[in-house]
């Protein structure tokens, strides 16, 4: 049997009411203020991590929530409903990352869906079992930056997929919406995210197990 | 000790292993995958890493928008003016 792993937690009941969702549309294409800055208090931190995890950089990822929810407004009348009002926001922040993205490394980042499925293909090399390692090993300050590093470091055709699905909690199939992805891309993709992250966390905390084997 | 897991099975294994750990793999490949590794060393190491890895970035604190950036967009957004 598999041990079960905490599911990611950072959905407000709000975003999960579809009634709710659908008054505040009605109410924001009415042109309700209100509304729209009861939109903004919903939906805005998690546009912001997922701007900041794309770009890295927290005054662009300002700049990219900004606009996000500028464009949103704007063409709020657009919008169908094929999916819901977050998956929506999440896909116009995206897009607007990878806009950003594009202009500082034009020949590295595309908007076109990914093919060369093979390159970050991860064959596990790293074969130290770190578990052993005390718990608080894994809560220091050097442990989380060393994550938060890795998620930053991952290839950006991966980075998007994994914070939608693992860090924010979309389902595979509202992640596959937001990135204009299909379902079973979204699965390959995540899958190759957990263990790309697996392979680069395995050099830190191998190296810190093998340190606290030699003390003892 | 670094060394590639190259093994044919350890292969096929690898590729669902996600859905394993998120418990969505079919009875018979789950059995299948335990009885894999009972054996194989290596990719017990993995599973257990990749399993700890998922926990780790799972618990991680989510990054704060900055305090002021509600009252920013509120501003750029000119929902902040009183309405007409």
């Amino acid at each position: 049997m598999t041990k079960e792993l905490p599911a990611p937690t950072l959905l407000s009941p709000e975003l999960l009411d579809e009634a709710y969702e659908q008054r505040l549309l009605e109410r924001i294409r009415a042109g309700d203020r209100t509304a729209c800055a009861e939109c903004i208090d919903l939906h805005s931190a998690g546009v912001y991590r997922l701007a900041l995890r794309m770009v890295g950089d927290p005054h662009e990822a300002e700049d990219i929530v900004q606009e996000t929810f500028l464009n949103a407004f704007r063409t709020i009348d657009s919008f169908e409903g094929r999916s819901s009002l977050s998956t929506w926001l999440y896909r116009i922040a995206y897009n607007a990352a990878l806009m950003r993205l594009r202009k500082k490394q034009p020949l590295h980042v595309s908007i076109e869906p990914y093919v060369d499925e093979e390159e970050t293909a991860t064959t596990p090399v790293q074969l130290f079992d770190w578990c052993c390692l005390p718990e608080e090993d894994f809560q220091t300050a050097e442990a989380r930056n060393e994550l938060e590093r890795a998620i930053g470091e991952l290839p950006e055709p991966l980075r998007a997929v994994f914070v939608l699905r693992e860090l924010e909690g979309l389902s595979t199939e509202e992640t596959a919406q937001a990135l204009d992805l299909s379902v079973s891309n979204v699965k390959v993709r995540l899958h190759r995210a957990r263990l790309w992250l697996r392979e680069r966390l395995s050099g830190y905390f191998t190296e810190l197990a093998q340190r606290s084997q030699e003390r003892n | 000790m670094d060394a590639a897991v190259s093994h044919h099975t350890c292969k096929e294994l690898l590729v669902s292993l996600s859905d394993y750990l998120d418990g969505e793999a079919a009875e018979a490949l789950c059995a299948e995958i335990e009885r894999h590794l009972a054996d194989c060393e290596d990719c017990r190491v993995v599973v257990d890493t990749l399993r700890k890895t998922i926990l780790l970035y799972r618990t991680l604190p989510p990054p704060s928008p900055p305090q002021t950036i509600r009252a920013r967009l509120l501003h750029a957004l000119e929902l902040d003016k009183d309405a007409p």
